[in-house]
């Protein structure tokens, strides 16, 4: 997918004048924070549960190679075939090589962010396939040719009325005047459009939330059922997964997914839980004939290692982007790429490169709040700002910022200049600002003053004080 | 105990009235207070623009300003949570400081989780006839714990009556540079915190971070909001008649 | 291809630093493996005997927005199977699984019910399966494929009805997974179904039935072992 995640702040601009984002971004927020607690509030063993995760996905990355490799022997031992692919461009070749290699013409997808990430729908488009997205959200941004805005809930940007009117533009065989005024009018009409949809798929293709090294599965939670009958259905069944969904056992699985579905939506569990391993057995009535994992690395083999391989641990639950308000404010498109909120700005630039991306990490308060409610304790704004101190050593900030954070640094190593100049401007601003108690606009800073006062200093500074305290006694 | 007031940049500048305050409730605790002349920053600024060499160099300054105080008291989450969490965070590959900056770190802490968790300090005497709304500045919250310390006090100032925004530990989008870096998004969060404190009925916000507190109050005053900001050590140390609220002049 | 495979693992080691692991350490992995430990289980469901988990599961289906019917014996079930679709107004139309365990009862106790055996087909609007299991810890129900458990039943019709036994009813999903391996070799595809199908893609107001069942029915027989007494209950 081509990012646009260099331009950012225009891209935030439009995401904070946009009053259907905003409408849709205050459920949101409204909404999922507020499951995800009476859902921990419900399991007394959730924090420990959160520690033990982490310590299984760390355990996991730490000798991926061995599990990649064991995951590998029970998927053929299952009937399945690995594919192993390192960039974009050998992903889509190997999936277009499976569709052809059985004459596919409809693609059913169930939601997958690395199909996402390797441009799949337009590359198979321009080869003759038709890709079908069949999760809700995605159907109506594939519709609507935008990219998804949120890990799980692709198309939370739109109220029903946006829905409601894609519906009408692109279901033209269907009675222009019916209406669509709820959401269940919309359920149920794409119900009945993507139905034989469904049925007329040659090939499915699904994501995975864990793969499990123990058996040569692959797991999909999902509420729809839309995955379930993307890959039962078709004749093959095609997961794209990147390496580092791992986990060793059945147990394993088990564990995190009571994190999972409690993180992201506030469910005990998802509607559909489902682990898929190989094609149908001799004597099944259905079931995919071809079985086929798609292992992704693009970059993930080489964030081990170093400081970004907490990152590996996520389990694409969107707590944290539910939780973050900055992603409350600008909504997920303006990241500009596949992953947005606090995952997204620190996965982005590693996918992607810090030069494309700079903004995403920086456009935080590191607030906490995306670490705090991790399933798995990922460090998000220490991650974020191990990105800032690749720019700062790589000079991509820009001058002025870097010139003045070099003052203010020069001065602060200097405690005698330092207090000196603090007391200065403590008397110039408060002698300036005395009568009003705060300036409404402020010589180089603009950026506050444009839609904020900024209170005037009381004149004097508190070490100066704290001196004059001292000579007459009454401190110390 | 002797313990050392950490002033922070923005209370040296801005708010000496906060300094003042903290001094005052730490003495009513029974602390002897100093305040050591060759500090000055904590490093914030450098190091979450990624400067770790800057931030190290004013790191050890704040080592060596600090040195052979049984605590440093802050009143302010972020810096203290810069110096307790971070320190150890900054000189993790530096074995020669690392020992020196862990050690530091344990003993340094935000004011009122101090006077509460440390002092053992569990109600104040002051008066302050108000209706507050608290904001819970993200560092104290989220690095430090600091929640219940500032209602516990808060509880026992007479006729002060706290009314919770449902928001209260959302970001009010201050963020040390991300407010100039974000211009706009940190408009919007503000603004979302601006509303929901008018919205509690307040005459007054509190917090305990004066970063958040110039933030809000410039939002607040920009569009003619009369709720007041104050720190919330200014209301516990009942000094509040010694300086008007942020931004309203003498 | 096997190329790609070896680069891919080559580059995972440099970055780990470090080689392929030794011997040793991969046996200790695939003991590790192989014996599959639990990790900390939620004492939820865990700490109830029978009946109370029983309860549990009835409970926790049911704040899913899964219906219930408890009857007393397998006697029972086509009875609680017709009345249920009178009442949701269904035609008495249905396709079930080939699987022992329903061939056992006794359909002719109810003749109107037109049973077809076998997978799901497009048209098929109510289908009947068994479970393997059924998880109490989240009223969760645990469905494995086979030859005669077509996972086609569970996601085509609208409308599916579950058989569950008292005895299928376990504390954890763990426990689930101690039954699976008694069982052999991992089917295909192991379901586990957690109330009906919904989204919350519009404005994040949940809809029951997107692309799976509308309704989960599910039929729980306390004792599997009472016999009939033609008289149906």
């Amino acid at each position: 997918m081509l990012a646009t995640s260099r331009t950012f702040e225009a891209n935030a601009r439009t995401g904070l004048a946009n009053p259907i984002l905003q409408q849709a971004l205050s459920l949101m927020q409204s909404g999922f924070p507020q499951r995800r607690r009476l859902a921990v509030e419900r399991l007394p063993e959730f924090e420990a549960l959160r520690e033990i995760a982490e310590s299984i996905k760390d355990h996991t990355l730490e000798h991926l190679d061995f599990y990649l490799e064991l995951f590998e022997e029970n998927v053929i031992a299952s009937g399945g075939q690995v594919h192993w692919a390192r960039t974009p461009d050998e992903t889509r070749a190997v999936v277009l090589q499976v569709c052809r290699s059985v004459g596919a013409k409809i693609v059913t997808k169930g939601k997958s962010m690395i199909a996402e990430e390797v441009g799949l729908n337009d590359y198979l488009e321009q080869n003759g396939i038709t890709p079908v997205e069949t999760d809700l959200g995605e159907y109506i941004i594939q519709l609507r040719h935008e990219p998804p805005s949120h890990l799980i809930a692709p198309a939370i940007h739109l109220m029903k009325e946006q829905v409601a009117d894609t519906f009408r533009a692109e279901h033209r065989s269907l009675d222009p005047v019916r209406s669509l005024a709820e959401a269940r009018q919309l359920c149920d009409e794409a119900r009945a459009v993507l139905r034989p949809q469904f049925l007329a798929a040659d090939v499915g293709i699904t994501g995975a939330n864990f793969l499990v090294a123990e058996t040569g599965s692959s797991i999909i939670v999902t509420n729809e059922g839309n995955g379930d009958l993307t890959q039962t259905l078709p004749r093959v069944h095609i997961v794209m997964t990147s390496l580092e969904k791992l986990v060793p056992t059945l147990e394993d699985a088990a564990t995190l997914l009571r994190l999972l579905a409690r993180s992201a939506t506030g469910q005990e569990f998802s509607a559909y839980t489902t682990i898929s391993t190989g094609p149908r057995r001799a004597g099944d009535l259905d079931g995919p004939e071809q079985y086929h994992v798609v292992l992704l690395d693009n970059g993930r083999s080489a964030l081990l290692g170093g400081e970004f391989q907490d990152m590996l641990r996520c389990i694409r639950c969107s707590a944290c982007m539910n939780h973050c308000p900055v992603y409350a404010a600008v909504g997920g498109h303006a990241y500009g790429w596949v992953y947005s909120g606090p995952m997204g700005a620190v996965l982005t630039p590693s996918l992607i490169g810090i030069s494309k991306a700079g903004h995403l990490p920086n456009a935080s308060t590191f607030c906490g709040r995306c670490e705090s409610v991790c399933p798995v304790k990922i460090p998000l704004p220490k991650m974020m700002r191990h990105w800032r101190e690749r720019e700062f050593t790589e000079k991509l900030n820009p001058p002025v910022y870097r010139a003045g954070l070099f003052l203010w640094a020069w001065v602060a190593k200097r405690p005698a200049l330092y207090h000196a100049l603090v007391e200065l401007a403590s008397r110039v601003l408060g002698w300036i600002g005395r009568g009003r108690g705060r300036f409404r606009t402020l010589p180089l800073a603009n950026g506050w003053t444009a839609v904020r006062d900024m209170p005037t200093p009381e004149g004097r500074s508190f070490h100066s004080l704290w001196a004059e305290r001292r000579k007459d006694g009454a401190g110390r | 105990m002797r313990v050392a007031l950490f002033v922070t940049c923005l209370v040296d500048l801005f708010r000496p009235t906060i300094g003042f305050a903290a001094v005052k409730l730490l003495e009513q605790a029974g602390c002897t207070v100093e305040v050591p002349r060759t500090q000055t920053c904590c490093g914030q600024p450098a190091y979450n623009s990624g400067d770790r060499a800057d931030t190290k160099a004013i790191a050890k300054q704040v080592l060596d300003a600090f040195e052979g105080y049984d605590h440093v008291v802050v009143p302010s989450g972020s810096c203290a949570g810069m110096i307790r969490v971070h320190y150890p965070e900054l000189f993790a590959d530096d074995p020669a400081v690392l020992p020196r900056a862990e050690r530091f770190g344990a003993r340094v802490w935000e004011l009122v989780s101090f006077l509460v968790d440390i002092c053992g300090m569990h109600a104040v005497t002051t008066r302050w006839d108000h209706r507050v709304t608290y904001h819970d500045a993200c560092s104290g919250l989220r690095e430090l714990g600091v929640k219940d310390q500032p209602r516990l006090l808060l509880a026992s100032v007479g006729g002060l009556t706290l009314k919770e925004m449902s928001g209260a530990e959302i970001c009010c989008g201050f963020g040390g540079t991300f407010c100039v870096k974000y211009p706009d998004i940190s408009d919007k969060m503000v603004s979302d915190k601006a509303a929901e404190i008018v919205g509690t009925g307040a005459e007054a916000v509190l917090a305990g971070d004066l970063g958040c507190l110039l933030n809000i109050a410039g939002k607040l005053q920009r569009h003619g909001r009369p709720v007041e900001a104050r720190h919330v050590a200014e209301v516990l140390a009942g000094t509040t008649e010694d300086a008007s609220p942020i931004g309203v002049p003498r | 291809m096997s190329e790609t495979r070896e680069q891919i693992l080559a580059g995972i080691r440099r970055s780990l630093k470090r080689g392929r692991l030794d011997a040793a350490r991969e046996t200790e992995l695939r003991e590790h493996v192989a014996a599959h430990r639990r990790n900390l289980v939620p004492a939820r469901a865990a700490a109830l005997a029978d009946p109370r988990r029983v309860d549990l599961f009835v409970g926790m289906a049911e704040e899913v927005q899964a219906t219930v019917a408890r009857v007393i014996s397998p006697a029972a079930v086509p009875e609680e199977v017709a009345r249920y679709l009178a009442a949701e107004n269904l035609p008495a139309d249905l396709v079930r699984a080939p699987d022992p365990s329903l061939d056992d009862i006794l359909w002719d106790a109810r003749p109107l019910l037109r049973i077809r055996r076998g997978r799901a087909e497009a048209g098929d609007t109510v289908s009947l399966t068994p479970c393997f299991a059924a998880i109490a810890e989240t009223g969760t129900l645990m469905l494995i494929s086979g030859a005669e458990t077509p996972t086609t039943l569970n996601f085509l019709p609208d409308t599916h009805i579950v058989l569950v036994y008292a005895d299928q009813v376990v504390a954890t999903y763990e426990d689930g997974w101690d039954r699976l391996r008694t069982n052999g070799r991992m089917p295909r595809a192991v379901n586990f179904i957690t109330g009906p199908s919904r989204t919350g893609d519009i404005e994040q107001r949940i809809e029951l039935g997107a692309h799976g069942p509308r309704r989960l029915h599910i039929v729980l027989v306390d004792d599997r072992q009472k016999a009939s007494d033609g008289e149906g209950k």
